[in-house]
């Protein structure tokens, strides 16, 4: 089988476009932070960007300029504050435009659900008695055949490319999360174009010993890139820990758009990959190693 | 007074208080900040059996160090289950298995709406929050809401700038005549006293802690509070709850400042 291994420049060159929709997922765990970075210095333009919690990656691509849209259901620094990139466009603070399309962590799973399913909605009963509908029409209601209900809807989101951080996968694709697992599986179904990052990349037979370890099968998988520490700050569960001490010092970095600048110009753009930034980031590894908590393992004898 | 303010501070009795809502055995729906310390706390008091369920996907968590995030690697390891977001809000929350969930916001009105959203109009804010969350989903689903918020006029207005997850009474219907599911937010636990939804679904003083007043709950509330006689007073933090919270559960005092 031929292999799908390519380098993240090659990836995002050949995988992400200028203006398209566009999904890193990854709730705190797996957030592809190498594949954002990739964007950004590779300029992409006119993005619509996709995720429950845009989290620190987005905020860097909106401030880098990478964003017309932002579709999203919660916009902060999870446990430390604000997402200052996305807040200083918002409240009229910059010259910036950013579009946005807001609803709450079930509207987003539910899109998604509905993308991975090829369906054109999915109904929830949900947003009776907020805002939320009045802020996004694209939040409406369908009434219940069976029995009359109204539920909500929230139409089928279906990304030209998502990109999924996760432990390991073989050449071809085949790819196994554990830990939280966020809404990485929808995404990836829902997606035209699918790119998978791993820490580390294993033979086939790896994969077959455990395959319920799988979340992503390879036929849907376009590009495989090998990247270890990709997801630094945010982390890989069994390999290295979330790196909470930047998730506060960001708030700092991006209060300031000349410190927002600068950390861009230093560990974006001032790096060619990531292994250059994880050369740069001295004692990192040191510091958020994982430790061993193997777990036993399962027949799968017959 | 003096001696009971310096004995413990409000941080501690709100996450006292909201541990002590919770009953041995039941489901609990954790947020980061207070409500996890308070459900641990219940955990390791009277409610050894509480499943602490996350709404990354976390059941079941016995999180061995303080959480910064809801999606910490700490809630995974040594948990019952781990599920995606799909299974979270589907099989878990909308399907009613949830019995409590706790919420907080920048804004909280007489009836309990939540705004987390924005502060000023939508289309132009003043301050521009994270929005929902799951928070909206836990508002309308969860068997029964806590919130969580310390009294201010601002933080608690007549009527929010924007509901973000709706409470007892929004947009001119009650949760009955919407036909939410769960029954809501029931009481307000704040630094200074609890209230209690009434009858109508209004948020009324029903209890204070030690050494406080009814003008000084008022003080913290932008419209003008009922008092439900005869009020409660609550018991401050026991030396045991003390003890877990500032050895065991929050040591740096990431929490627990104020």
């Amino acid at each position: 089988m031929k292999s799908k291994v390519l380098t993240m420049r090659e990836a995002v060159s050949s995988l992400v476009h200028d203006g398209d929709t566009v999904v890193i997922e990854g709730f705190t765990h797996l957030i592809c932070f190498a594949a954002g970075h990739e964007i950004i210095r590779q300029k992409r333009r006119d993005l619509t960007l996709c995720r429950l919690t845009p989290d620190l990656i987005y905020d860097q691509m909106i401030g880098a300029g990478c964003a017309r849209k932002l579709v999203f259901s919660w916009a902060g620094n999870p446990g430390v504050g604000s997402l200052h990139s996305f807040r200083r466009i918002l409240e009229g603070k910059t010259a910036g435009k950013l579009e946005i399309e807001e609803y709450s962590h079930f509207g987003m799973v539910a899109r998604f659900s509905a993308g991975a399913a090829r369906l054109p909605f999915w109904p929830m009963r949900n947003y009776k008695g907020t805002d939320l509908p009045e802020a996004n029409p694209l939040i409406r209601t369908v009434r219940c055949p069976y029995t009359g209900e109204d539920l909500a809807t929230v139409p089928a989101l279906n990304p030209d490319v998502t990109i999924v951080h996760a432990q390991r996968a073989d050449q071809d694709g085949n790819t196994q999360i554990w830990g939280l697992l966020g809404v990485q599986k929808e995404a990836a179904f829902a997606s035209k174009r699918v790119i998978v990052v791993v820490e580390e990349l294993v033979d086939e037979k790896v994969v077959r010993s455990d395959p319920n370890r799988t979340l992503i099968p390879g036929f849907i998988v376009d590009a495989v890139v090998v990247e270890p520490w990709g997801a630094h700050p945010s982390y890989a569960q069994g390999y290295y820990d979330r790196d909470n001490d930047f998730y506060v010092a960001w708030e700092d970095i991006s209060k300031d758009p000349v410190k927002f600048q600068t950390y861009l110009d230093e560990y974006v753009f001032g790096v060619p990959d990531r292994k250059a930034y994880m050369a740069k980031s001295k004692g990192l590894a040191e510091r958020l190693n994982a430790k061993d908590k193997v777990c036993q393992g399962v027949n799968y004898g017959f | 007074m003096a001696s009971e303010a310096a004995a413990y501070t409000l941080g501690e009795m709100m996450a006292c208080v909201a541990a002590r809502e919770l009953k041995d055995g039941e489901v609990v729906f954790v947020g980061i900040g207070l409500p996890n310390l308070a459900c641990n706390l219940a955990r390791a008091t009277h409610a050894p059996n509480l499943v602490l369920i996350y709404e990354s996907g976390a059941v079941g968590a016995v999180p061995e160090r303080l959480p910064v995030s809801i999606g910490d690697p700490a809630l995974v390891t040594g948990s019952l289950m781990v599920c995606g977001m799909a299974d979270v809000f589907q099989s878990l929350l909308q399907n009613g298995k949830i019995q409590v969930g706790f919420l907080g916001g920048a804004q909280i009105d007489k009836y309990g709406n939540i705004n987390t959203t924005v502060v000023g109009p939508y289309a132009k804010p003043k301050v521009r929050l994270p929005g929902s969350g799951g928070a909206s989903e836990i508002a309308v689903h969860a068997q029964r809401v806590l919130i969580i918020s310390k009294l201010n006029p601002r933080a608690f207005p007549e009527k929010v700038d924007f509901i973000t997850s709706p409470g007892q009474f929004s947009k001119g219907k009650s949760r009955k005549q919407w036909g939410m599911p769960g029954a809501g937010p029931l009481k307000v636990i704040t630094d200074k006293g609890i209230l209690e939804a009434d009858e109508s679904g209004e948020m009324v003083l029903t209890a204070l802690y030690p050494g406080i007043g009814v003008d000084e709950v008022k003080k913290g509330v932008g419209w003008a509070l009922k008092v439900r006689e005869p009020l409660a007073s609550v018991e401050p933090p026991g030396a045991k709850e003390l003890a877990l919270l500032r050895e065991v559960l929050d040591p740096q005092k990431l929490f627990l400042k104020g």
